[in-house]
């Protein structure tokens, strides 16, 4: 058994910057335990531009975001396992990995950061009638063959969802010969954004076809076709708006799932909104000295969000192997009318720092106002000309405003038109 | 003649209108602020775009590399250049800024590496 400070699961943008920042605060014993064969996480794949901007200030590719935390890590003397696999995380902190050089290994700490990203929803999560032909694939397989692997895994192509990672391969597939023939997506708006729908669609004539599903896939062997319909208010398809469409690739970009299951394992508390772990303002979940940050906390659309929150962290991990973290009266906090959920989900109220409650609305908001309030007493309250569903707002919480809350109390942002 | 376009300049995404004669702009409408002034003017004279692809790579852990080009390039010259990125490759070891092509088709612009690839 090796014996650790931190162990940090996952090598992506969030591990890496949890694992800094402990390092900064004077842990010494730190290892980051990676399945892949290198640092980086999803970012690796990920080589449009657009990373950065907010954190470096500058906008970068995916590869030189992650490259310039990779080159810090490096720097350091933090242990750094890839090609291995995490296992299992036992109550008292114990967490099993496995790799092909050293078999099973054992890694005992005093605190755990996980950050083991997301995943993508997979077809078995739609209901699309047909057979299941090869050709069907998520967007980012679809990216990671293109971009990793070199290999084009279609000539002419359909995407159902028109989230990001959809459109940056609507255009990818483009600029590489495919023929992008539709991007359909099934709410009446799209979750990406207005800037990927210009440069992704647009720029090629590429249609984006709103309320609008795959409702059925056709060819044995390979995809032939799909045929595609309009959908009613409740997202059901209409008959008789049935049409057939030529491909021989689907590519699904229908959103992302925070990646759990060793959480589950280990017993920590998941929120049902954001499907990650319950937290507090330090990213502990509810099992002591286990922190979450990153997309396995909540889907970010920006990393560099996720740089930030990871830092938190790995702050709080710190404070708790230094005994610095204990105590204290925890209170919850609630989203209602149109805030879907916040992160974090309990907040303590001995706080002596300003911390933000991070949150996302659940539909298109345009002049509403985001309201904080405890115990009928509005803390704050702040005009937004825009709120919308693909972009996570947030709500700063002061000490003075954490003074006459009791435990009884709870943190409520509501939006109010 | 009128055009509209919608501002990506910010997640705001403001409906601009912009009145041209003779290919000239006359006025720019609808924007919310100075950025959006600026952005439609560029986009409707001369759009330019930033490029991100792949290039192949010999001796590399993996077969392709990463790529952008250096600074924004005419929007209508995307696919010309995508031509000349996909003749050519580089050996490995590539490391994150080396420039892959230099003045891509005379343009001003290098297409740098935006990810390393030490060899095998
Ligand atoms: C396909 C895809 C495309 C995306 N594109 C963009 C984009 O264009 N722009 C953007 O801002 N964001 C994008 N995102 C979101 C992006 O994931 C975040 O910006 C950022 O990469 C999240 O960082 P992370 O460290 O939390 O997760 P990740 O980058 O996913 O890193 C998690 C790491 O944990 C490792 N891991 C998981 N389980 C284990 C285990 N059991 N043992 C060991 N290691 C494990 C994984 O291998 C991975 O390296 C995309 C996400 C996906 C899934
Ligand atoms: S005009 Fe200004 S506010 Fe409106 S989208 Fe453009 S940058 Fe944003």
């Amino acid at each position: 058994m090796f014996d650790y400070d931190l162990v940090v699961v996952g090598g992506g943008p969030a591990g890496m910057a949890a694992a800094l920042k402990a390092r900064e605060e004077g842990v010494e014993k730190i290892v980051i335990l990676e399945r892949a064969e290198t640092l980086g996480g999803i970012l690796e794949q990920c080589i449009h531009t657009g990373f950065g901007l907010h954190y470096f200030g500058e906008e970068l590719s995916g590869p030189e975001y992650a490259g310039r935390f990779i080159e810090q890590v490096e720097a350091t003397d933090i242990d750094v396992y890839t090609d291995t696999m995490v296992l299992n995380i036992s109550e008292d902190n114990v967490v099993t990995a496995v790799n092909n050089s050293e078999g099973l290994m054992q890694f005992k700490a005093i605190a755990v950061v996980l950050a083991m990203g997301c995943r993508e929803r997979p077809r078995g999560a739609l209901s699309i009638a047909g057979s299941r032909p090869a050709g069907i694939m998520t967007a980012g397989t679809a990216q990671k063959y293109v971009n990793i692997d070199g290999y084009m895994p279609g000539k002419k192509v359909v995407i159902l969802g028109s989230g990001d990672i959809g459109l940056i391969m609507a255009r990818r597939m483009t600029l590489e010969g495919a023929e992008v023939k539709v991007v359909c997506e099934l709410m009446s708006y799209s979750g990406g954004l207005q800037r990927n729908i210009v440069q992704c669609l647009d720029d090629f004539g590429i249609p984006l076809r709103l309320s609008c599903t795959v409702v059925k896939t056709h060819g044995k062997d390979r995809l032939e076709g799909v045929t595609i319909a309009n959908v009613d208010e409740r997202l059901q398809p209409i008959p008789g708006t049935e049409e057939y469409i030529e491909c021989d690739t689907l590519l699904l970009s229908v959103g992302l799932i925070p990646e759990n299951e060793l959480s589950k394992d280990v017993g920590v508390e998941l929120d049902r909104v954001t499907n990650g772990p319950v937290v507090d303002e330090y990213r502990e979940t509810l099992q002591p000295g286990i922190f979450a940050c990153g997309n396995v906390l909540q889907v970010h659309d920006l990393v560099d969000y996720v740089t930030e929150e990871s830092q938190i962290a790995g702050k709080g991990a710190a404070d708790y192997i230094f005994g610095k973290k204990k105590g204290g009266t925890y209170i919850n906090t609630k989203g209602v009318d149109g805030v879907r959920y916040i992160v974090p989900q309990r907040v303590n109220i001995e706080g002596k720092e300003n911390l933000k409650l991070y949150f996302r609305v659940g539909q298109v908001f345009k002049g509403a106002k985001v309201v904080v309030e405890c115990d009928g007493n509005i803390l704050s309250s702040r005009k937004k000309v825009k709120l919308a569903p693909g972009e996570m707002e947030n709500v700063t919480i002061t000490p003075e405003m954490l003074e006459n809350m009791t435990k009884d109390s709870e943190i409520i942002v509501r939006i109010e038109q | 003649m009128k055009k509209s376009l919608i501002c990506v300049a910010c997640p705001l995404g403001c409906p601009i209108e912009i009145e041209m004669e003779n290919g000239e702009v006359i006025s720019v409408t609808g924007n919310t602020c100075k950025r959006g002034d600026a952005y439609a003017r560029t986009e409707i004279t001369n759009p330019m775009r930033s490029l991100t692809t792949s290039v192949k790579v010999e001796g590399g852990v993996h077969p392709v590399v990463p790529v952008k080009s250096s600074a924004p390039i005419p929007k209508g010259k995307m696919f010309e250049c995508m031509g000349v990125i996909n003749q050519t490759s580089v050996k490995a070891p590539v490391k994150i800024g080396d420039v892959v092509i230099e003045n891509i088709l005379g343009l001003g612009v290098d297409i740098v590496a935006t990810n390393c690839d030490s060899g095998k």
